[in-house]
């Protein structure tokens, strides 16, 4: 049993070997980054935080990444909810191509969609907001939400549906009160794949966004343009994005292992 | 047994209003571009199907359509057999357990711009970790502006560090889904650890494994941002794969009628590869 723990052992300390870089870099002056190799940060140094801060364009990336995800995961979850429920539970026309279509969507590569979605989203008058990003990231999100909740929707026996129509429950009081509170490890789950996608998205996200609604990612960009290239400030903005998935990652630990089987095993 | 209720269409209504909006529309405006010629001011002059003939035959896009061939075929050969392989060596149960999902599972939540900052300040020739121990402690040449089959591995190495995990933890949750009698009767019966793999654990994967593939191959064949924040493209075009073709077609040179074209062929190669997968792979489901 002993030997077996070598491989994720190793496994995880080649995932952290870049982490690790990152932090280290953090902590280091420009000066000291340039001037040359070590291991360690020599003069251990907040400053690169403190310019995120305390810089409102630099902290509000943070605010408006968070704000549209936020939102695109309760869209997407709203929308995706129903909807698994009909694919798990009934039979109707065009069912299974309609699955494959929504699907289809999860294939589109984003690259496509940047233009056509600039255009569209600046005639309907909502570009620079945080719901266009939220709406262009539910694209690729509802059908994966759609997915992962009618996995877990088919490993609930249609008895539970059927008793609770006998003991009185019209549809949407059994939706909410019954169904939902079964499902929750799903729900959870799907949220994090939801907040996973749509955290780590850059091209639309920056294509939809000027400046109100501008994404950490894009505010990143501007270390390389301002006074050459500014590592240790680009390394210290990384590390802030890591902490949200982190955290993310924290509540739903002991979900991880079974969600990922997505209720179907 | 699902009964057949046509009520399922208004349950599906929300989901398709919002996905027709955001596909169909921006779709209809990338085909009304491939058909057309424009030279600014907003006129458009018809054009037919010259531009699917021209990047069909191009040397360009099988260039770059051969390049994203390589890479998506390299990583799954890399990340799938990994990803089971970890997850069989994983441990069960016990305090570990947690701690190592939660590491594993990092990767997959930094945004990709960073991930791509972060492998490129990782691997600067003599200042970051990696650059600076292959140079100057290995004494291997690595300089990945300078070499293709530097920026290559990079770019597959840090793609293998970026997904590998997700492959982990979907074969993981397929592997502890397995009730312990299985294994119970399998050594009863003297079973190798190569034949409780081939006959107990991979039949139980299928399913997960299907889902892992599927992602990993949309995703892989649709990467754009990593290797651009990380090589460019470069050095020369040896890294530019199909996405970051396109976007230099599309928004650099701003030739539209051709990066619609183009698109719209890719799309279908995505498509028609991932039905592929999906219709074999679900093949024995029903």
């Amino acid at each position: 049993m002993k030997y077996r723990a070598i491989v994720p052992t190793l496994y995880i300390i080649f995932l952290m070997l870049p982490i690790y870089w990152l932090i280290a870099m953090s902590f280091k002056t420009t000066n000291e980054i340039l001037g040359g190799f070590s291991l360690f940060p020599e003069k251990f140094t907040f400053e690169n935080y403190m310019v995120i801060f305390t810089d409102p364009s630099w902290y509000w990336g943070y605010i408006n990444s968070i704000i549209y995800v936020s939102l695109n995961t309760v869209i997407s979850l709203a929308a995706a909810l129903p909807a698994a429920y009909a694919f798990s539970r009934f039979r109707f026309m065009g069912d299974k191509h309609l699955f494959f279509w929504l699907l289809t969507n999860r294939m589109a590569p984003a690259a496509v969609f940047a233009l056509p979605f600039f255009q569209l989203y600046s005639a309907v008058g909502i570009f620079d907001t945080h719901l266009a990003v939220a709406l262009a990231h539910a694209l690729f999100n509802i059908p994966l939400a759609v997915w992962i909740l009618e996995g877990f929707m088919s490993g609930v026996p249609k008895e539970l549906d059927e008793t609770a129509y006998v003991d009185g429950y019209s549809f949407p009081a059994f939706f909410v009160q019954v169904f939902i509170p079964t499902i929750k490890a799903g729900i959870g789950v799907t949220a994090f794949f939801c907040f996973m996608f749509s955290w780590v998205e850059l091209l639309l996200a920056k294509t939809l966004t000027a400046v109100a609604a501008k994404p950490i990612a894009a505010v990143m960009t501007k270390t390389s343009s301002s006074a050459g290239f500014e590592l240790g400030l680009l390394a210290a903005a990384g590390v802030l994005t890591i902490i949200p998935g982190a955290i993310v990652i924290y509540f739903v630990r002991n979900y991880i292992a079974k969600g990922f089987a997505l209720g179907r095993v | 047994m699902k009964t057949i209720n046509q009520k399922g269409w208004f349950f599906v209504l929300p989901v398709l209003i919002l996905v027709a909006f955001n596909a169909l529309i921006p779709l209809m405006t990338v085909v009304n571009y491939s058909v057309q010629e424009t030279f600014g001011n907003n006129q458009f002059f018809w054009q037919g199907l010259d531009w699917f003939e021209n990047v069909l035959r191009s040397e360009r896009f099988h260039g770059a359509l051969g390049r994203q061939a390589l890479f998506t075929a390299t990583i799954l050969a890399i990340e799938i057999p990994l990803g089971v392989g970890i997850a069989l060596a994983m441990p069960r149960k016990g305090f570990w357990v947690p701690i190592c999902l939660v590491l594993m599972a990092l990767p997959l939540l930094i945004p990709w711009n960073v991930v791509g900052a972060m492998w490129n300040i990782f691997t600067l020739p003599d200042i970051g970790l990696a650059g600076y121990v292959l140079n100057n402690v290995l004494g291997i040449e690595y300089d990945m502006t300078q070499n293709a089959f530097a920026a290559w591995t990079t770019i597959i190495v840090m793609d293998v560090w970026h997904w590998t995990s997700l492959v982990v933890l979907l074969a993981y949750a397929g592997i502890i889904s397995i009730p312990d009698p299985y294994y119970q009767a399998a050594k009863i019966d003297g079973a190798s650890s190569w034949a409780v793999f081939r006959h107990i654990q991979l039949p139980k994967m299928n399913k997960v494994l299907t889902i892992a593939i599927l992602l990993r191959f949309m995703d892989s064949f649709n990467i754009y941002t990593e290797p651009f924040v990380l090589t460019g493209g470069g050095p020369g075009n040896s890294t530019t794969l199909l996405s970051i073709d396109l976007v230099k077609t599309a928004l650099g040179q701003f030739d539209l009628g051709p990066a619609a074209a183009m698109s719209l062929i890719y799309f279908a190669v995505t498509l028609l590869v991932s039905w592929l997968f999906y219709t074999i792979m679900t093949k024995d489901d029903k």
